[in-house]
């Protein structure tokens, strides 16, 4: 088999092309031993099989930072048979300074000039053979996004993994660069610029002063509603399914002794299925959303609007991105830290990123707001009411995400921000199948397994304590008993606490567990109905007080498991997990404390 | 006529070519990949709310700077290239 590695800036269709050529027939995961994500993938071309190596997208091969040292140990190797520099039209100039790097290191390149499409809607035309002339290896012209040019690739890489080719000798960086301009200047003819004003336009719209903030603001907003005005449908179409699903378990576990079908059907099943139905519809709307907002090229621009807040916090504008993830889920928010550069600020992203909430917390939320204190009034008052402090609630989570960053950059992370350099590509047509299938492959299915990984034991272990009785009680109520006057100083009451003990593998389950601890029920109790769910509260004692403690503890508290895990495996470090764990915890209890406090002190509760 | 300011100083849709690259050697090095050397011509074409970091157009591509980065990148430019207005007062 041939192997073949794609290199090349960042936002140049590499993913793209690199799609396009193998189809479903690749496997992504990390490079050994490092958290640089890697994607192989197959082709077959005239009967030969080609191994597809996607290299990190970097902007030079200096091995500064993890991706550009993969990118180049791999090159160096020599375990490629061939590496093709993927370039971007519109931008050749720049692209050709990482060509030149990469023929330093070997012969056998090939370079594919992609985004010919855009390149021709801008008014920019390049000269293939002239480039191939100048650079002394073959050059293939591809627009990936509208599958063009790829046969003649393919073609170009049958050609090149066959003849021998040797490097140029080393050049200094600015011999590159210049020599790049030089190139560029001759095979590049660019002739309107219409479009490109029509771009920075578009730009002005979405960073200015008046209208960058509110504009972001408002798709966060409308991305945030339509998953969670969207996902309730498929959730109980989910619940439904698994209900009956449960049904035939319970046929074939008739004959079981009844602990173990307890165990098995009302704890594993039961929570791993709910944790299943409750997150999956959420995440498989919010991360496609995600992706084609990041397609489109619009995510830079929301680091660029709101770098200034994160300088003050000697942290990296980038770290806004990793929290609009956040909200979709922690976990895809720990790993999307990867795109910050700086291993200090990346930790800094890391530590704070359950400080968001993600949509998992959000049902509580909103179950809460809408019964203490939209008083279960109808009409668009009480609708923009409940909005508005939910609103409210995620700027809390900024605003601590903000304060904490900071805290961790005075103290355990200290430094000055490093160098800050970000790219804003052009705007791009999104390749919307492409988004869909990659967001629901990369980012829902990957939690979505932890996830069942964490929900399965943990349902096994609710049940017990729910079920399992020692001198009168169940553990459940021995627990809750227990922490009671300790979390009554917080505002809460013991079965709140236990409840988001126990509900570590999801946010999602939190509020039932509490159901099932105040019902004595012995497994999760579903609420369909707010007001009656606002009845039961106060009969077991909540006031507004409690109320607001609950949704400060469930917006600041222990990341979920998956979370914790992920973090783990993105730190390395058991020291980094405990922190990322005690800060979210402290911060919480800190806050839920001060209000109970002041409440008590001022005699409003 | 050249006059000299440094990158910080340059505003919304105004040009210069850089004379001298000073920013720090991790950040010396992330320009120079970007293609930013001495004799370049920047454009700046966007500011970001707080004024704080600016986007600049180098060699075709957009790049956002902060501006304690932007101020060690010394530049020089034409007088007949600053706008007019500027040098009617």
């Amino acid at each position: 088999m041939n192997r073949v590695a794609l290199a090349g800036n960042p936002n140049v269709g590499k993913s793209t092309l690199f799609n396009s050529l193998t189809g479903m027939r690749q496997h992504t995961g990390n490079w050994a031993g490092k958290t640089v994500s890697t994607a192989r993938g197959q082709y077959t071309f005239e009967a030969e099989e080609y191994q597809l190596i996607d290299l990190p997208g970097t902007y030079s091969l200096v091995a500064r930072s993890q991706e550009e040292a993969v990118a180049r140990d791999y090159i160096e190797s020599g375990q490629a048979d061939g590496v093709v520099v993927v370039c971007d039209a519109t931008c050749l100039e720049r692209n050709l300074i990482l060509v030149l790097q990469v023929l330093e290191l070997t012969g056998k390149v090939l370079v594919c000039v992609n985004l010919l499409d855009e390149a021709e809607r801008l008014g920019i035309r390049v000269d293939l053979p002239a480039l191939s002339q100048r650079l002394g290896v073959p050059v293939v012209g591809t627009a990936a996004g509208r599958q063009e040019g790829l046969e003649g690739l393919k073609a170009a890489i049958a050609k090149l993994v066959r003849e021998p080719a040797a490097a140029v000798p080393g050049r200094t960086p600015c011999e590159r660069v210049s020599l790049a301009e030089r190139y560029a200047a001759q095979v590049v003819r660019s002739e309107k610029e219409g479009r490109l004003r029509r771009q920075q336009r578009l730009d002005r719209l979405l960073t200015s002063k008046a209208t960058g903030i509110p504009l972001m603001l408002l798709l966060l907003g409308l991305v945030v509603w339509l998953t969670v005005a969207g996902a309730n449908i498929p959730s109980a179409l989910l619940t439904a399914l698994f209900a009956r699903v449960g049904e035939v378990l319970k046929g074939w576990l008739a004959s079981a002794p009844a602990w173990l079908a307890g165990v098995l059907l009302d704890g594993v099943y039961r929570v791993t299925a709910w944790v299943v139905a409750v997150m999956l519809p959420p995440m498989a709307i919010f991360f496609p959303l995600f992706t084609l907002l990041e397609d489109l090229g619009y995510l830079p621009r929301v680091a660029f609007v709101m770098d200034h807040a994160f300088q003050k916090c000697r942290a990296c504008g980038k770290q806004c991105l990793t929290m609009c993830m956040s909200l979709g889920c922690n976990a895809c928010g720990v790993t999307g830290c990867r795109i910050i550069d700086s291993p200090r600020e990346r930790l800094i992203a890391i530590l704070t990123s359950s400080l968001v909430p993600c949509n998992g917390k959000f049902p509580t939320l909103i179950a809460l707001i809408t019964i203490f204190f939209v008083g279960g009034r109808g009409g668009l008052l009480a609708s923009a009411e409940g909005a508005a402090l939910l609103l409210g609630t995620l700027v809390l989570g900024v605003a601590g995400t903000l304060a904490c960053s900071r805290l961790l950059s005075a103290t355990v992370l200290k430094g000055m921000p490093s160098s800050f350099a970000l790219e804003l590509p052009p705007f791009r047509r999104p390749q919307v199948r492409e988004v869909v299938v990659r967001s629901v492959l990369d980012r829902t299915l990957f939690v979505l397994g932890r996830a069942v990984s964490v929900a399965a034991p943990a349902g096994a272990a609710i049940w017990v304590m729910a079920n399992v009785t020692a001198g009168g009680g169940t553990l459940l109520a021995h627990c809750t008993g227990f922490l009671d006057s300790f979390a009554r100083l917080f505002g809460l009451d013991g079965v709140i606490l236990m409840a988001f003990l126990l509900g570590w593998p999801a946010n999602e389950i939190v509020l039932p567990v509490m159901l099932m601890a105040y019902l004595s029920t012995g497994s999760l109790v579903e609420f369909d109905d707010l007001a009656a769910l606002g009845q039961l509260l106060t009969q077991q004692g909540w006031t507004w007080l409690t109320a607001v403690c609950t949704m400060l503890f469930s917006l600041f508290h222990w990341p979920c498991s998956t979370t914790c895990l992920t973090i783990y495996k993105e730190t390395g470090s058991v020291k980094w997990t405990a922190l990322a764990i005690a800060l979210p915890t402290v911060l919480g209890l800190g806050l839920c404390f001060a209000v109970t406090m002041a409440a008590r002190l001022l005699g409003l509760a | 006529m050249y006059e000299a300011l440094n990158l910080s100083a340059l505003r919304e849709g105004e040009s210069a070519y850089v004379t001298e690259v000073n920013a720090g050697p991790a950040m010396d090095r992330r320009l120079t990949d970007l293609g930013l050397v001495r004799g370049t011509r920047v454009t700046c074409v966007l500011r970001s709310p707080a004024g704080d970091p600016c986007a600049y157009l180098i060699r075709g591509a957009l790049i956002a700077l902060r501006q304690a980065d932007a101020a060690g990148v010394a530049l020089e430019r034409r007088v007949q290239e600053v706008p007019a207005r500027a040098v009617a007062t």
